[in-house]
């Protein structure tokens, strides 16, 4: 037990120290003013702020919608809609994220909240599909014993379903929130800040520099996030 | 009491009924056993008592009341309910699938783990070592005395089993239905148990309820089923060899001989010699000083070298419960290349032995 936290809090640390210290070289040894005129701690922070809310915000609604919806297409009452739904998240998938980004400045215009709007809907689909997919999995067997003891529908999913359905829940939220951080980058594109703004930046200008810092914190945290939501799902 | 009243149930309005007019009492504290080929509604029938299944018509009284009046939920957690699948719940650790219907019922933590203990003790399965495993770490035979005992743990006066004891191998299911055999000698609930196997049939069932196309072909006791078989359909499923399948029907606690020659493993072999000349049988049980049993000494034994019974024993291959028919101990016996088989308690106890001049003394009784 000791162990294994030992493991982890070793490699949470060590992502986090990529996270914190690339960054922090880069503000201390500017390759030149430009670079360190856009370098400061103050934008660092305000664009890793700006890339984790866009994450956070869109994937809490994106879990939320995604478990709900993935949950109701299993119940016998909507079931009839579960092919038509699967196979929109399916196409959905297939869009290029900046796709996605460019048809919503079209529609609600640039800004934070279009990105959010867009992450969340992008998002939604790994944890839909594989909501759906979690509980369709389940042997029948299993479900008929629960109901044939008398376990009313509701119990059967809070006790038997979603616990049984719960590793592949969280493979999907995974994959949606690794996506997430991904498509964040891109946010810089609508005028939603992000770390990509670093890496937009730093190639127009033709600073490596620059956008490496942006390219490894983007990186990193990816990596670091989805090894937190990895604990998580070791521990639930 | 459950009662059925012209049952049928119609899937499909382009096919015959898969149930059809199905018309049938059990009584309190009885086994009726639904047997029939594949497709012949038995399970079907299960499925409409605890409503898993909905009946197109008729009626399903439980101790006189109309089970579709009876609310749904209640229903279900007043019948045990056990399937050849089991469907164990893999994420729960042994002793919480046990409690599952207890909880339901949101009895009393204390009370519900009580419970689970008494259960694995009756289903033959030490509380400590199997309470807190995962269904995954259990072999066949063990998972399916789980499902019996999440089954019985809030005492449902009505089971039903579809094939409880199907998926397992020959030997484990004979024991496993031995021992459910004891348990409810003991529990005296009403069963309504589905099998394919006409043998299982006769051996669980008081009364047996063979289903061909969706119709009740007969319904009688194991015995007049075998000495009256109502029309061809029932012989070709009983099939021949009727003195054969009337073994499934008597016990072996029946023809035992309860004082066979035994010994304890310290004594002479000396003595063994002269006991065994007395023997008829050829045969001294050699037991421990709380009656279990050791081994047993033949006269062949005698050649080898040694002082005491301890010395010259050997252990038997196999031997069989009290509760066990004596169709089992005719096939340990012919396993076993011998005449006899020795017979033990749940506790490895010596009760007797049962041989083979016994069996057919049995079978010439009765032609």
């Amino acid at each position: 037990m000791t162990k294994k936290w030992g493991s982890r809090i070793f490699f949470s640390l060590l992502l986090l120290a990529l996270f914190v210290g690339y960054p922090w070289y880069g503000i201390n040894n500017p390759a030149d003013r430009t670079v360190g005129r856009m370098l400061t701690t103050d934008n660092i922070i305000l664009y890793a702020q700006q890339h984790l809310t866009l994450w956070g915000v869109s994937l809490l609604f994106a879990i939320f919608v995604g478990v709900s919806i993935g949950i109701l297409i299993t119940r016998p009452y909507f079931r009839f809609a579960a092919p038509v739904v699967v196979n929109l998240v399916n196409i959905g998938q297939t869009v290029p994220s900046i796709a996605v980004l460019a048809i919503f400045m079209g529609i609600i215009g640039m800004g934070f909240q279009t990105a959010v709007v867009a992450l969340f809907l992008y998002s939604i689909l790994p944890i839909l599909r594989n909501t759906y997919a979690g509980i369709n999995t389940i042997s029948p067997d299993v479900i008929e014993a629960a109901k044939g003891m008398g376990m009313t529908p509701g119990r059967v999913l809070r006790r038997i379903e979603i616990p049984l359905a719960l590793s592949v829940i969280m493979a999907g939220i995974r994959t949606a929130s690794v996506v997430n951080v991904g498509a964040a980058t891109l946010a810089t594109f609508i005028a939603a800040g992000g770390l990509g703004v670093l890496i937009k930046t730093g190639m127009a200008v033709m600073r490596p520099q620059l956008f490496m810092t942006g390219a490894v914190m983007a990186a990193s945290l990816a990596v670091l996030l989805d090894y937190f939501l990895s604990i998580i799902e070791d521990e639930v | 009491m459950i009662r059925l009243e012209n049952l049928t149930k119609q899937f499909n309005p382009a096919e015959p009924p898969a149930v059809d007019e199905l018309s049938l009492e059990v009584k309190e504290g009885e086994t009726c056993v639904l047997v029939g080929p594949s497709g012949c509604g038995k399970t079907t029938t299960m499925k409409m008592i605890n409503r898993l299944i909905e009946p197109t018509n008729g009626k399903i009284y439980i101790n006189g009341e109309d089970s579709s009046k009876i609310d749904l939920i209640k229903l279900r957690l007043g019948i045990g309910y056990v399937i050849q699948e089991i469907g164990l719940f893999p994420h729960m650790t042994i002793a919480e699938n046990i409690a599952t219907v207890p909880k339901e019922l949101k009895w009393p933590k204390e009370k519900v783990w009580q419970r689970v203990d008494e259960l694995l003790e009756t289903v033959g399965l030490d509380p400590e070592q199997f309470k807190n495993r995962k269904p995954k770490d259990l072999s066949g035979g063990q998972r399916q005395r789980i499902g019996v005992a999440r089954s019985m743990a809030a005492d449902p006066p009505i089971m039903l089993m579809d094939e409880p004891f199907g998926a397992l191998d020959p030997i484990t299911r004979a024991h496993l239905q031995n021992e459910f055999l004891r348990i409810q000698q003991r529990i005296k609930k009403t069963i309504i148990f589905v099998t394919h196997d006409i043998d299982e049939a006769i051996k669980m069932g008081d009364k047996i309820a063979v289903m061909r196309k969706g119709k009740l072909v007969q319904y009688d006791t194991p015995e007049d089923m075998l000495s009256a078989p109502a029309n061809e359909f029932v012989v070709n499923l009983v099939g021949g060899n009727y003195s054969i399948k009337r073994l499934h029907l008597i016990r072996v606690d029946e023809i035992i001989d309860r004082s066979p020659f035994t010994a304890s493993s310290e004594d002479a072999v000396s003595d063994a010699k002269e006991l065994l000349e007395k023997s008829k049988l050829g045969l001294v049980i050699v037991t421990d000083e709380n009656k279990k049993v050791k081994g047993f000494v033949i006269p062949a034994y005698l050649k080898k070298d040694g002082e005491t019974n301890a010395d010259i024993m050997e252990e038997p291959d196999q031997t069989v419960g009290v509760g066990s028919t004596l169709n089992d101990a005719l096939s340990v016996m012919l396993s076993n290349g011998q005449g006899y088989v020795i017979v033990v308690d749940e506790k490895e106890r010596l009760e007797g032995v049962v041989t083979l001049n016994g069996i057919m003394g049995v079978l010439q009784d009765n032609d």
